[in-house]
């Protein structure tokens, strides 16, 4: 297949070396099926070994690559060259401090996370078999079983920007997964902890950036406004 | 952080079976657990399971764990062992349940039981027609089982160093006395002394060319216990999945074909109605590999270069392909701009999966010989292991049902050896071995990169050790091998620094994945027969007189390889010649 000249430019930053961060320049040959992951693949192999992100499955499923690609965040692996134009500006996600180049620091992510207890929360006997739940209940909540915690939607948002304790739409997101979960019965204990507090759930200003952000296509923002109107019959 | 660490337990690997032996063995009060994973561990490899987790529920027709370990064995080809097959059958049913009361989002039967559906090789009564044996989660089981089993995790406190590298197991004078890892955020080696140590780290697909697995399963552990004196079992039986994308191999799961998928060749044929009359689509994934290969081979291949086959859905309802097939039909239309629901999708064998590995018990205890002799206080579980459950072929579905099986059999063993061992003493040398590793590549001045050689294993072994084999394609890899780790040598890494220094570990996975070849093609060499997915146009048939044993290849002090073999543990079911 025919290969394009395009030109990638990275926002790269060395700890080691760099006082701060700066736009490197690789001019490449990429196929228009290549993927980005693809192409910053050919330039750690063959042009820069130093260049340096996270990549795992390289099919859109792990998560390990968001970033923010042309201005949105994206997962490397699941943009083709052809969907960009000739000129790729590829920089970290936003609103995580940069460990080096690609690579932002996961942790306040994860444990923003953990804050909304993002597990199964049931007290009653386990029966001898499955719980019984409806294809319709199952249907409810499925956008939200998808979620990959990439971070592309947290890293979108403009509160988290501000406001790095603001737990962010992926934490909400995966408390959606069990709040509207028919065999969950932790819903309180969410509401009652960081879900609830200044800087969970009602921080969200519906940009609706993490809708656009996310590459599984869960309706974020549509998540999110569920969440809170639960919240609001609840405490009804 | 401190450098030097002490469990009682400690994980290597946080995909399912990883994670599963973390929780069994954290159930034990006093005893303490950490889980060390090179990525974070919701990155891990299972997520990118598809298709469905086997267990004789019997939620949508009649089934039984007899009829299971049948389907097992036979798609194993017989290498099976039988009391692993038996054991696994029955206790996955248990362990699906288990995953269901954790919370696990299965899909519905309109009675609100978990839905099961059809996959290859799995049949009602020792092979009359296709069961609905496997429960899903629309086309993301693997990663609902993993998001559900961190989930857990995270409910249970678990602790876990995220983005440490293993590179070392430090077994000495006969028994495992824990691991060191090297942080990527620092650059730092790290020893962790443990009285048990778990490796659930997966495959090694990384080796091939085209392959469904991530960047991060170079088999790692596979070498690393290899040069510590642990042989590796059956390495030569290794899955092509018949579903990959085209040119990509990005998986489509086989649940497409038990939706009803078919595949075709360029005459628009059905042609695994010749090659498996009753399953038809729907046989083990040697037999549609090597038919795919073999259409291929005849000219019957589809498009310019008529090297790909057709994976046709578009007769099936719209409505079920988006409702039960999101993912993979999203693969399809981002990663080839083809629609499943209006164009056949073009598909290729992937390489997938390691039927071998580091040689267990059923107890999930590491052993290092054919008479079975342990080493206290080192189990392994999952793909990295082999039980051997798998045979010479593994069945869909049947990884995800290993993982949470033997996780938590490795869990259990884990935890109850440590309850009743002391911490055995540490050498003072224990992070040398680990520095070596990385000293032979930092410290190396050649002009070699390791893309270019890891480009080349990839390549090599794709044409010459894949889906056929002869003796000719196998000693010219072996001599191939040779010249790769002669360039392995030359290696040299152009990032010097400390921090997230990605390019080097690259280049040591690299080595790792070397010695992963290398067991591949001398067992596979050795094998002088046709069984499961080792299939030798030398030697065309199942030769049980001979070959009914596994193989175990020894790695000695000198870098020579040695085989001796393994009984293979029989049961219920004769060896027979295996139609569908």
């Amino acid at each position: 297949m025919d290969t394009v000249r395009i030109t990638v430019k990275i926002k790269r930053f060395d700890p080691e070396a760099d006082a701060r961060p700066y736009w490197a320049e690789y001019p490449v040959e990429a196929r228009p099926t290549d993927r980005v992951l693809d192409v910053l693949n050919h330039i750690k192999w063959e042009v820069d070994g130093s260049l340096s992100y996270r990549k795992s499955c390289a099919h859109g499923i792990c998560g390990s690559d968001a970033m923010l690609i042309d201005g949105v965040n994206r997962l490397a692996c699941k943009l083709l060259v052809r969907d960009v134009g000739e000129i790729i500006r590829v920089e970290p996600i936003r609103g995580l401090q940069v460990i080096k180049d690609l690579i932002v620091d996961m942790e306040p992510f994860f444990d923003s996370y953990k804050a909304v207890l993002p597990y199964f929360i049931n007290d009653d006997p386990e029966p001898a078999r499955e719980r019984l739940q409806s294809p319709e209940d199952r249907e409810i909540f499925d956008a939200t079983t998808k979620c990959i915690l990439c971070a592309a939607c947290t890293t979108s948002c403009p509160v988290f920007w501000t406001n790095e304790r603001y737990i962010g739409p992926a934490a909400i997101v995966n408390a959606h997964r069990f709040i509207f979960d028919s065999r969950d019965q932790g819903t309180a204990q969410r509401f009652a902890g960081a879900l609830g507090e200044a800087n969970g759930l009602w921080r969200c200003r519906t940009a609706y950036n993490c809708t656009e952000a996310c590459p599984r296509d869960i309706p974020v923002t549509r998540a999110i406004q569920e969440v809170k109107r639960e919240m609001l019959w609840r405490s009804a | 952080m401190a450098r030097a660490h002490k469990y009682d337990v400690i994980v290597v690997g946080a995909g399912g079976a990883g994670l599963m032996a973390a929780r069994y063995a954290a159930q034990n009060p006093g005893v303490s657990v950490a889980v060390i994973s090179k990525l974070y561990p919701t990155r891990s490899h299972t997520g990118a399971a598809q298709g469905g987790v086997g267990a004789a529920l019997g939620n949508v027709s009649e089934d039984h764990p007899e009829w299971h370990a049948f389907d097992t064995v036979k798609g194993g080809d017989y290498l099976t062992d039988q009391d692993v097959a038996d054991a696994f059958a029955h206790e996955v049913i248990d362990a699906v349940y288990e995953l269901e009361h954790m919370g696990l989002p299965f899909s519905r039967t309109p009675e609100g039981r978990i839905a099961q559906r059809k996959f290859g090789g799995h049949t009602r009564d020792h092979g009359k027609s296709a069961v609905e044996r496997a429960c899903y989660a629309a086309d993301r089981t693997g990663h609902m089982i993993l998001q559900t089993l961190y989930q857990q995790s995270i409910k249970d406190q678990v602790v876990f160093f995220n983005e440490f590298h293993v590179l070392d197991v430090l077994i000495e004078e006969g028994t495992c006395r824990g691991v060191v890892a090297y942080e990527l955020a620092t650059g730092e080696l790290h020893t962790f002394h443990a009285k048990s140590t778990v490796i659930a780290t997966g495959g090694n697909g990384r080796m091939f060319k085209v392959t469904s697995n991530a960047h991060a399963l170079t088999g790692d552990l596979t070498s690393i216990v290899w040069r510590r004196g642990v042989p590796m079992e059956d390495p030569e039986f290794y899955q092509f999945h018949p579903t990959g994308l085209y040119k990509i191999g990005v998986l489509l799961t086989e649940g497409a074909r038990g939706e009803g998928g078919i595949l075709r060749n360029a005459d628009g044929e059905r042609f695994m109605e010749r090659y498996a009359p009753s399953i038809k689509d729907l046989a083990p994934r040697d037999m549609v590999s090597r038919a795919m290969f073999l259409e291929i081979r005849e000219g019957r291949g589809v498009g310019p270069d008529k090297d790909y086959i057709h994976l046709d859905l578009t007769h099936i309802d719209a409505e079920i392909i988006e409702e039960r097939l999101p993912d993979i039909t999203e693969f399809a239309r981002i990663y080839l701009g083809v629609d499943p629901i209006t164009e056949p999708v073009p598909v290729q064998p992937t390489a997938h999966y390691a039927m071998g590995g580091i040689p267990t018990t059923i107890d999930t205890n590491v052993i290092t010989d054919g008479e079975n002799t342990i080493v206290p206080g080192l189990y392994a579980a999952g793909e990295v292991a082999c039980a051997s459950l798998h045979g010479a072929n593994r069945l869909g579905t049947n990884s995800l049902g290993d993982l949470i099986v033997f996780g938590r059999r490795a869990g259990i063993h884990a935890a109850a050896y440590a309850k009743g061992a002391d911490f055995e003493p540490l050498p003072t040398d224990a992070q040398d071995r680990s520095r070596a590793v990385l000293d032979a590549v930092r410290g190396a001045s050649g002009s070699e990169r390791a893309s270019h050689v890891r480009r080349d294993l990839q390549a090599t072994m794709m044409d010459h050790a894949s889906v056929f084999r002869t003796d000719e394609t196998l000693s010219k890899q072996v001599e191939i091998l040779k010249e790769l780790r002669d360039r392995y040598r030359n290696v040299s890494v152009e990032d010097t620094g400390r921090i997230f220094n990605t390019e080097l570990m690259e280049a040591v996975e690299l080595g790792f994945l070397l010695d992963n070849a290398e067991q591949l093609v001398h067992a596979a060499q050795h094998r002088t027969e046709s069984r499961g997915a080792h299939s030798r146009e030398d030697y065309k048939d199942r030769d049980d007189d001979a070959w009914l044993k596994h193989t175990l290849v020894h790695r000695e002090d000198d870098g020579s390889v040695r085989i001796e073999f393994k009984p293979v543990t029989l049961g219920r079911y004769e060896p027979k010649p295996r139609v569908y």
